[in-house]
């Protein structure tokens, strides 16, 4: 028992010391607010913060086969240009917009996909180039910043349960319930995971590399969609822009990275990297509630991030053999 | 010999300048001003300033690692230059060296973070790249130091030698003589080869590989920064966001020249055939008047194209 338990502390390491430096930053955010921790307040922390976990989760599937995905926040520019014109109108044809943009976000995807499994590209080269690629689409659907959402769905996502908890955070345990859980317990997520620990070993072991590829790179589209509709809800608008594509694809990785997500792949899971993404968003916050100026406030960003990333080097004192310094 | 033979018949090589006639070829069937000598000088010239940055890029590409801090350590350099020319005439002398140093600098950092903390360099150069912008706008806001550039940089970036070519061509092909020296001739050079392919590997041959890795680094943050310095001198002033456009094109010129993104394999002729593509396309698409979304599918889908062609992996890899 006692071995047990010691073995689930390990495997979910990451995740926990995520959950612990998200708790840490948002406590001392929280109890630094001039306003206090209200409703209010923990509504518009949970919006910023939801959305960057979402497009976080999106980057952790393709993490976890060892791969990246360079276009995840392209694939969300395109699919909040795309539900700021089509995700209104009567009930029923706002869910239709939805509907269309989540497919649109999963075909993304799985573009990506194909092209890595069966063009055998990396990655890293393949998503820059599709990234591009969506960027454009985006850019005719929406040539300047404009455009409408389904008001009522805006809201009612994007605001209070019971007055009380952020509707968002409804959400984002809609999506680790219902997109997360379920991969993560099957065939073809364990799949992923097996990818990422060693391609080789996978492929002998008869794992279907191919279809897990394939599953997290459409999911991960289907994921960044998400954010989409969810940034479209946010801004009621919608903004070929492509700083803010380029941004939240950098910041999904240092979400996925502070989350325990290993880059190599094959350990770590999206709950981590949903804790990350929310710890870095906090951080971002913080000197906002101390009063400095918001000069330093990029500055102070880089720098926990830089000394986060070194913390991890921290393992290198445990090494025993010099050999495992090479990979 | 054979070995060496292979390596210059490289089809990747070949396949990207084949594809820089291609490209040249559908342009002179819009407007045959595209074969003009004049034209493509300039193209020369403004596919300089890319070709800098790219060959930092390579030689950490080469390693197996990537450079992500490019934007901000391109705009350091810019920015540092600028501000140095500020200094009085001391600063406007040195604002060149100034400004690379300044690269070299944050360089090292990527470099001890990759070599010797063994943070994966993805992460490493984005976490830099996030504390050179954060310096950058504390250094822009609080202090509002000088932006034009100076004399020296201007003239390198823009003016014109012996027979009409372009100094920033002839900067870019100093540097590239270098690298190709530096890569094939020298022990530094075999050990980037070496470690791209096998860290551990060439560690127990006895190559000093963290100091080789954190040189790589540096080299490429001043290669950047020097990117930035022409950059910043071509446009006359640096600003903050100049290095943006430049991250993912010098990773796609590399790439796209044959250079595999794992390391280890990949020529510097091949990445001057990446870069002149690249800056072509871009030019090319821009004045045939194709709507901005248009420029970006294109671009997109011609490179995923190419390298579907010459990119792919061995199936033997997998």
């Amino acid at each position: 028992m006692n071995g047990e338990w010691r073995y689930w502390l390990r495997e979910h390491r990451g995740t926990l010391v995520a959950l612990a430096g998200f708790v840490a930053m948002f406590a001392i955010y929280a109890s630094n607010h001039p306003a206090g921790l209200n409703p209010n307040v923990a509504q518009t922390a949970a919006n910023k913060g939801v959305l960057l976990a979402i497009v976080a989760m999106a980057q952790t599937l393709v993490v976890l086969t060892s791969g990246i995905d360079l276009s995840v926040g392209m694939v969300m520019v395109l699919a909040n240009c795309l539900a700021s014109t089509i995700v209104m109108g009567s009930t029923l044809e706002s869910a239709a917009g939805i509907v269309a943009v989540l497919a649109v976000g999963a075909l993304c995807g799985a573009i990506n996909g194909v092209i890595v499994i069966f063009g055998r590209l990396q990655p890293i080269v393949t998503t820059i180039a599709t990234g591009s690629i969506y960027y454009g689409i985006a850019l005719a659907l929406r040539p300047v910043p404009g455009g409408d959402v389904d008001a009522t769905i805006a809201d009612a996502v994007t605001g209070k349960l019971f007055d009380t908890i952020p509707a968002s955070f409804a959400l984002l345990l809609a999506l680790v319930l219902v997109v997360w859980l379920p991969f993560r317990r099957s065939v073809v997520g364990r799949a992923a995971y097996a990818i990422g620990s060693s391609e080789v070993a996978a492929y002998m072991s008869g794992v279907p590399i191919k279809r897990a590829t394939f599953v997290a790179y459409t999911l991960s589209g289907l994921l960044a969609s998400v954010a989409g509709l969810f940034l479209t809800f946010v801004t009621y608008s919608g903004e070929a822009s492509a700083a803010n594509g380029g941004t939240y694809t950098l910041y999904s990785i240092a979400a996925v990275v502070l989350g325990g997500v290993s880059l190599f792949g094959g350990s770590g899971s999206a709950i981590g990297a949903i804790f990350g993404a929310l710890m870095f968003r906090t951080i971002g916050d913080l000197l906002f509630v101390f009063n400095v100026e918001p000069l330093w406030q990029p500055l102070f960003q880089g720098i926990v991030l830089l000394v986060a990333v070194c913390v991890g080097s921290a393992r290198l004192l445990r090494v025993r053999n010099r050999l495992d310094l090479y990979g | 010999m054979a070995d060496v033979a292979r390596r210059r018949f490289d089809p990747a090589v070949a396949w990207a300048f084949g594809c820089i006639g291609i490209v040249l070829a559908v342009g002179s069937l819009y407007s045959s001003s595209f074969l003009s000598p004049a034209y493509l000088l300039q193209q020369l010239k403004v596919a300089s300033f890319l070709g800098v940055i790219a060959t930092g890029a390579m030689i950490v590409i080469l390693l197996g690692q990537i450079d992500l801090s490019v934007p901000w350590v391109v705009a350091v350099g810019g920015m540092m230059a600028t501000a140095a020319t500020g200094w009085g005439p001391l600063g406007t002398a040195l604002a060149i060296p100034v400004g690379v140093a300044c690269g070299v600098l944050i360089g090292v950092v990527n470099g001890v973070g990759v070599a010797y903390l063994r943070i994966p360099s993805m992460v490493m150069t984005l976490a830099v790249n996030a504390v050179a912008q954060g310096l950058m706008v504390v250094h822009t806001g609080g202090f509002s130091p000088q932006d034009s550039s100076s004399p020296a940089m201007r003239y390198i970036a823009t003016g014109d030698s012996l027979l009409g070519v372009p100094n920033a061509l002839v900067v870019w092909i100093v540097v590239g003589a270098a690298t190709v020296f530096l890569l094939t001739r020298t022990a530094f050079g075999r050990t980037v080869y070496a470690i791209g392919n096998r860290e551990r590997a060439a560690y127990l041959s006895g190559a000093r590989t963290q100091a080789v890795v954190m040189a790589a680094f540096a080299i490429a943050g001043g290669l950047s920064a020097f990117g930035g310095v022409l950059l910043a001198g071509y446009a006359s002033k640096a600003a903050q966001a100049m290095g943006d456009p430049y991250l993912l094109p010098a990773i796609a010129a590399v790439v796209l020249g044959g250079t595999s993104i794992l390391g280890g394999r990949g020529s510097y002729l091949g990445t001057v055939a990446g870069v002149i593509l690249i800056t072509l396309l871009q030019s090319i698409l821009s004045v045939m008047q194709i709507e901005e979304f248009g420029r970006h599918v294109i671009y997109g889908a011609v490179i995923v194209g190419m390298l579907l062609i010459y990119g792919r992996r061995r199936r033997d890899a997998a």
